[in-house]
């Protein structure tokens, strides 16, 4: 059993399943809303990406730029068109509106690019191999995953920590009423929230997509294993989500090794299990509801 | 203005003669649709009756316990695929094998209830998705099942082979009176469930899950059994759509078809009967007919197409189905919170108390 190479895959895509997590994390801290859309939203992104690439044939590093435009762009419009008009929507109701946005965003990539799958490559030699230590090759795909993933975690680490806009968000929160009350716009933290996780989202969405093939229902799966990550690292803090995408790739990837046949559903097995064992997640502490 | 003054006025079966006298002409009406409509329409009302059967037992579970579910889909497959195997392998009479397999969907229910005892909200919803694409995996992979070629349902027999009586039911129109009287029973059944005590646990549930223990009701039973309830409305349901399909595989039963289901319940309206009847009638039409068929439709088809040729590609426009439905989950959320069966009240009210 080559146990360095699936360390090393394992590890890799375990990184992009956090990144994408983290994408979901934001919006559940400061909405308590589970995006349902966030695959598709992704999905959406690389789509564009892939369209300004091959209608349009600009150089990579100007659609990146433009992409990440658009995907800021695409969160604040849903958030602002599909959620903020629902007047006090219960649970239920926020489910169902993310849903919506899902379902909506993929009938119009459908409806635009057809069903049919496309190949999305990112500007990475894929032959491009090294071997640090024997047994583990690692390519070109991981280091990129691995870099821009510890470049985002600083980023948000710094941003929450440091910057008024990062305060107010967590402030945001803890609070919405009091965090008002001080003087906080907490429906512009909102926007804000959305946009950037649109944006980790989207970037994310790229790493998929250039691993497999791009159609309009292509991050439906990656979504409910990232979905587990952020549920195996409690969906309230951003560091343990990181460290259970990890460990949700490497299950993966080891259980896939031995029953190849039944890799799809071992994302469910582990959040059911997690949920029925630890309901508030491995890494953060339980929350109790007041009557 | 709908003031009960006794116990039994809230359990009888119809409220008044006015009430009694309508019943009586839909269901003349429903008995009497074959003799005049064409035959197309009659299988698009098949699968409408078997989408009530799911969407009335799905509001069992969504609107009057409140639990969320996005794994019916699962429930659906497992009573579509056990009786179909039943009837094939065994030869279990018809009767028998969907009973069976709604059992078994009930079983299932009661173990997805099992987690929903400790979780609630977003997480029972994303415990619920992952189940149905578990379920829907593993019947994929299993090659008894047919595996990913799916799998070609036995001749709808009604009769029991082994005692030589046969009575085989082949057109649609002989479908569809078997499926009218399972969705009128079935109906019925649920309307009386929710006047029980059991059905008036489920509620309580709903309002408060912490009230309804303290004044008594077992949360641990009265929980998984809606969801196993739920679940045996499902398997009859799946059970009848495989008849109705003549041949499906297991990505008929995705993860889209799920949130179809909770979008009839969330567009009929939660925790009536009448939300869930309407919300199927309505959502299976456009899908099936209206969206499905729209570059036909008068006027309207020839703009779309314009559209799909100006900036989209035509062939893509079947996609156009998915996000009308998805622009009508927000809407009826943003603008309309009850659903239609809330419309319907905002009518009967106006009515009754006009001109005021």
């Amino acid at each position: 059993m080559p146990v360095g190479q699936l360390l090393v895959e394992g590890l890799a895509i375990g990184a992009c399943y956090g990144l994408f997590a983290t994408a979901v994390v934001i919006i559940y801290k400061t909405s308590e809303v589970v995006n349902f859309a966030q695959g598709e939203m992704a999905m959406f992104s690389s789509f564009v990406a892939f369209h300004i690439l091959s209608v349009y044939q600009l150089p990579f590093w100007a659609a990146f730029v433009i992409t990440m435009i658009f995907s800021i762009l695409l969160g604040i419009l849903i958030e602002y068109f599909f959620l903020r008009p629902a007047k006090h929507p219960s649970i239920l109701g926020l489910i169902v509106i993310t849903l919506g946005a899902e379902m909506f965003l993929m009938g119009l990539a459908g409806w635009k690019w057809g069903a049919e799958q496309k190949f999305f490559s990112l500007p990475l030699d894929p032959s491009l191999t090294y071997e640090p230590v024997k047994g583990m090759i690692i390519n070109n795909w991981a280091i990129a995953v691995f870099a821009v993933t510890t470049c985002i975690m600083l980023l948000l680490y710094v941003f929450f920590k440091y910057t008024r806009l990062g305060v107010a968000m967590r402030a945001t929160q803890q609070n919405k009423h009091a965090a008002k009350i001080m003087g906080i716009r907490t429906e512009r933290v909102l926007s804000f929230a959305w946009g950037s996780s649109s944006l980790i989202g989207a970037i994310a969405g790229m790493f998929f997509a250039s691993r497999a093939t791009l159609d309009p229902a292509f991050m439906m799966e990656p979504f409910l294993r990232a979905f587990a990550a952020a549920v195996l690292g409690g969906l309230m803090s951003i560091p343990g989500v990181i460290i259970g995408g990890g460990l949700m790739g490497l299950i993966e990837n080891f259980f896939g090794y031995y029953w190849p046949q039944w890799k799809p559903i071992i994302a469910f097995i582990v959040i059911i299990l997690v949920l029925c064992l630890r309901p508030s997640g491995l890494f953060t502490k339980h929350f109790v509801k007041k009557v | 203005m709908d003031m009960k003054r006794d116990y039994y006025e809230d359990i009888q079966l119809f409220k008044s003669n006015v009430v009694l006298f309508w019943s009586a002409v839909l269901l003349l009406a429903l008995f009497t649709i074959p003799l005049y409509a064409p035959n197309y329409y009659i299988y698009l009302l098949n699968i409408i009756m078997v989408h009530v059967i799911l969407a009335v037992g799905l509001n069992i579970l969504v609107g009057s316990t409140g639990q969320i579910s996005l794994g019916h889909a699962g429930f659906f497959a497992i009573g579509a695929y056990g009786t179909a195997f039943l009837m094939s392998m065994f030869q279990v009479p018809f009767v028998f094998a969907i009973f069976i397999a709604a059992f078994i969907a009930a079983f299932f229910g009661f173990i997805l209830g099992l987690p929903a005892l400790r979780l609630e909200g977003p997480y029972l919803a994303i415990v619920s998705l992952g189940f149905g694409l578990t379920i829907m995996h593993i019947i994929g992979g299993m090659d008894v099942f047919g595996g990913r070629m799916g799998i070609k349902v036995p001749p709808l027999d009604l009769g029991i082979k082994q005692l030589g009586i046969s009575w085989v039911l082949k057109t649609d129109i002989q479908k569809y009176y078997l499926i009218l009287i399972m969705t009128i029973l079935l109906v019925v059944g649920a309307r009386n469930i929710l006047k029980t005590r059991v059905g008036r646990s489920f509620v309580a549930i709903r309002d408060s899950d912490i009230a309804a223990e303290v004044i008594g009701v077992n949360l641990t039973i009265y929980k998984t059994l809606a969801f196993a309830v739920s679940a045996f409305y499902a398997g009859i349901a799946g059970g009848l759509f495989g008849f109705v399909l003549g041949f499906f595989d297991p990505f008929t039963f995705n993860m889209i078809l799920s949130v179809i289901f909770l979008v009839m319940v969330v567009v009929g309206g939660l925790g009536t009967i009448q939300g869930g009847i309407l919300g199927a009638i309505l959502i299976t039409y456009l899908q099936y007919d209206f969206l499905k068929n729209i570059a036909e439709v008068p006027y309207l088809g020839a703009l779309m197409v314009a559209i799909s040729k100006q900036w989209f590609t035509t062939v893509g426009l079947e996609n156009f189905s998915s996000m009308a439905i998805g622009l009508i989950m927000i809407g009826i959320i943003i603008f309309e919170p009850l659903g239609m069966f809330g419309v319907w009240i905002r009518m009967k009210k106006y009515w009754m108390t006009w001109p005021f």
